[in-house]
């Protein structure tokens, strides 16, 4: 019952290992610096890669960036609530809004265009998860974090809030557009 | 204080037992379970409440009772047992007086004290903030103050157990080097040292805005923080349950390690860079470099990986030396058709070592490969992933070493073996169908911690895939059938505790015996066939492998038809 007793021979660290843990060391090594690798290469020839741009923000500042994209590029309202849809033009600053408990404004995005995303969260922690897409992103509050974003698909999206943020947490989808 | 306590010598396994370590061993099991047994009532409700069919519990009960399993069971009945365990391989293994047991009684109270105060805090309501507890979302100061008081009390535990380790060297109770299990168990004693302390640098203060006394906690910070806490403590968790799996093997086998270099350089690799993976929760925040992202989310180049990887393959691998030795050599896998199947204590081991390998291990490292956490943050594929991990992992070894427990410490005889033989099959493989529907589920984006799928009073409500329901509701099914598998697990322990024949506890001592020195033996090479003295195991080993770098490529193949994104 060696594994529960001390090791029988003192020198235990010289003792040679046998060759079926000697190769497997090597395979496992080799897979672990391939893995390595990969998440290294990405960066340099993948496309999905999530940006790290951030500045430190706060609500109102953020409001007032989001209400002027809103009141330049609105093209329409939807719901009841009548919320904005928003169609900022190729390459633009866009900003979404995560709060308790909804996403402002509704986005129309165009295909193959490229935008700046900017999100951030107004009060408590809220989650980012583009569905059916399945991109999920991390919105903290006290953080604007800009998102390079090329929508490779036309469609209707939702954006579903993937981060618990209170009673209400499961009302908080809106939708974006990719025409 | 050592001469007050008496050493019995447990007649079934050989063991040397110190009567306080004894008794304190016995107090954070019995703790333990009780935890276990809250935790478990409580995943009623947060399954049948996610069982879309079903959709038992409101809003607010059931993130409240979420939030009081996430903690009942990933970090109270967890730890309680682990300070058991600790106890356990330091003065019963090295056959030694537990030092200061005044102190150890005074962890337990603390620990217990805390585990109280926060579950009464859920309880009260207004504190359903999750485990986690994102500021600046605040639970009630009794909240973090539970949590402080445990870790405080955890902390003294592990301190008694070092001080252990001292009194053994001391009392010369061993020669040469302390077991390879203890060596384990010191693994996991350093890493929850750095834990603890994480814990104590964030919900302190946490705990002082909640009473009003600070102003702010960053939100990006307590993440940063938190999380070294938070993930860490899983792995004091996985070199707890690995050393488990070496103590059964030699248990159940008389297995020894096939090499002492390769096993402790492995764990010297946890105490080296496990502790880098509090990245894994941070890899689609904000504010954090790629260059910081890449090199802890991979343990510096995934070197605690290839540690898991070695481990994965040594503990089987020490099995089959000695099956081969027991002659049961015939082809590639007799070794392991004439294992003791029928012993819960060896299947419940091999089912979670199986288990935290092929499903924890490898959605691990898909979770915590930068770009593709993208499609996995914050989905129920994460539960499905530490379910693996912390339940079929931990959890199912910790209840395959009460088995061997219940006759060697509590002295007594199981009760219902019958029940028993069937409990780690029941509990174990329902959880492997529960972690890899739940991973399935995520994989198509369905969230975590979200009470209701339908968004029921949303004007927009997203419509989820069919397949995304039909697996919710095998999750619920799935995890129904664990809990089953759970409850004869605590009617096995509680029963066995409290009707079980006593059995006999054998010589007590006023002295300790020291363990005797081991007789040398010869080196594992030689059997077995292909010059590998465990085939077999390699050949597991490769499956493994192809497994793991199939799903890994599918992975970065399903990530590249996503949205561009830089």
């Amino acid at each position: 019952m060696s594994a529960i007793l001390p090791p029988a021979e003192r020198l235990w660290w010289k003792q040679p290992l046998d060759r079926v843990e000697g190769t497997w060391i090597a395979i496992a090594l080799v897979w672990c610096l391939i893995m390595f690798a990969m998440m290294v290469g990405w960066h340099v020839y993948g496309k999905q890669n999530l940006s790290t741009e951030t500045y430190r923000t706060n609500p109102e500042a953020f409001a007032a960036k989001a209400q002027a994209m809103v009141d330049k590029y609105t093209v329409r309202t939807e719901t009841e609530e009548k919320i904005p849809v928003v169609h900022p033009p190729e390459g633009s600053d866009v900003y979404l809004i995560a709060r308790l408990w909804n996403w402002w404004p509704i986005l129309e995005l165009e295909k193959d265009k490229t935008y700046r995303l900017h999100l951030t969260a107004m009060d408590y922690n809220h989650g980012f998860s583009l569905q059916p897409a399945n991109i999920n992103i991390q919105v903290v509050p006290g953080f604007e974090h800009v998102v390079t974003v090329t929508p490779n698909k036309a469609g209707t999206y939702s954006i579903v809030c993937n981060e618990y943020c209170g009673i209400n947490h499961h009302t908080m989808v809106s939708r974006l557009y990719v025409k | 204080m050592s001469t007050t306590t008496t050493y019995r010598t447990c007649p079934r396994s050989g063991l040397q037992f110190e009567g306080q370590a004894e008794l304190l061993m016995k107090v954070n099991a019995v703790a333990a379970v009780v935890f276990l047994l809250i935790g478990g009532i409580l995943a009623v409700g947060v399954v049948l409440t996610r069982w879309p069919a079903v959709h038992w519990l409101e809003a607010d009960t059931f993130y409240q009772v979420l939030t009081a399993h996430g903690i009942d069971m990933l970090i109270f009945w967890i730890i309680f047992f682990e300070m058991a365990v600790l106890y356990f391989c330091a003065s019963t293994l090295l056959r030694c007086r537990l030092a200061t047991p005044r102190m150890a009684w005074l962890a337990f109270a603390l620990m217990l004290i805390g585990a109280v105060t926060n579950n009464v805090a859920v309880y009260q309501g207004g504190s359903s903030v999750m485990m986690t507890s994102y500021v600046p979302m605040m639970a009630a100061p009794a909240f973090y103050l539970g949590l402080i008081l445990f870790a405080v009390g955890a902390l003294i535990g592990c301190f008694v157990f070092f001080g252990t380790l001292v009194v053994a060297k001391r009392d010369k109770t061993y020669q040469g080097s302390v077991p390879l299990v203890t060596f384990g168990a010191i693994t996991a004693c350093i890493i929850a040292v750095f834990t603890i302390t994480s814990g104590a640098i964030i919900l302190i203060p946490t705990f002082l805005m909640s009473v009003g006394v600070v102003k702010e906690v960053d939100p990006l910070v307590y993440r940063t923080i938190w999380w070294a806490f938070g993930h860490s403590s899983q792995q004091i968790n996985v070199a707890a349950h690995i050393s488990i799996w070496y103590a059964i093997a030699a248990i159940a086998f008389g297995a020894k390690p096939m090499s002492e270099r390769v096993s402790r350089g492995a764990f010297l690799l946890y105490i080296l860079f496990l502790q880098l993976a509090s990245a894994h929760h941070l890899l689609a925040d904000p504010g954090l470099s790629t260059a910081w992202k890449v090199v802890n989310t991979s343990y510096f180049m995934y070197f605690a990986v290839l540690a898991s990887m070695i481990h994965g393959l040594t503990i089987p691998g020490a099995i089959e030396v000695a099956q081969r030795q027991k002659g049961y050599t015939k082809g590639l896998f007799e070794w392991l058709r004439k294992a003791p199947w029928g012993n819960p204590v060896f299947s419940g081991m091999f089912i979670s070592l199986i288990g935290f390998g092929f499903l924890g291990g490898i959605s691990g490292v898909m979770m915590g490969t930068e770009q593709l956490n993208m499609i996995i943050h914050n989905t129920i594929y994460v539960p499905g992933h530490f379910h693996a991990t912390v339940v079929v992992g931990t959890s199912l070894s910790f209840m395959a070493l009460t088995y061997f427990l219940i006759p060697v410490l509590f002295r007594r005889e199981m009760i219902n073996p019958g029940l028993a033989k069937l409990q780690p099959y029941l509990f174990g493989l329902s959880m492997y169908f529960f972690c890899l529907v739940m991973m399935g589920a995520g994989t198509l984006g369905v969230s975590r911690r979200h009470w209701d799928m339908a968004f029921s009073g949303a004007a927009m409500a997203y419509e989820w895939p069919g397949a995304a329901y039909l697996m919710m509701g095998l999750v619920g099914i799935a995890g129904i059938a664990a809990i089953g598998g759970g409850a004869i697990y605590i009617y096995i322990t509680v029963g066995s505790l409290l009707w079980g024949r006593k059995l006999d506890s054998g010589a007590r001592s006023a002295k300790f015996t020291p363990i005797p020195p081991t007789a040398p033996s010869a080196a594992v090479q030689g059997y077995g066939s292909m010059g590998f003295a465990a085939p077999g195991t390699f050949m597991l080993a490769m499956v493994f492998l192809v497994a793991f770098v199939l799903y890994y490529f599918i992975n970065w193949k399903y990530l590249s038809t996503l949205w561009g994104l830089s």
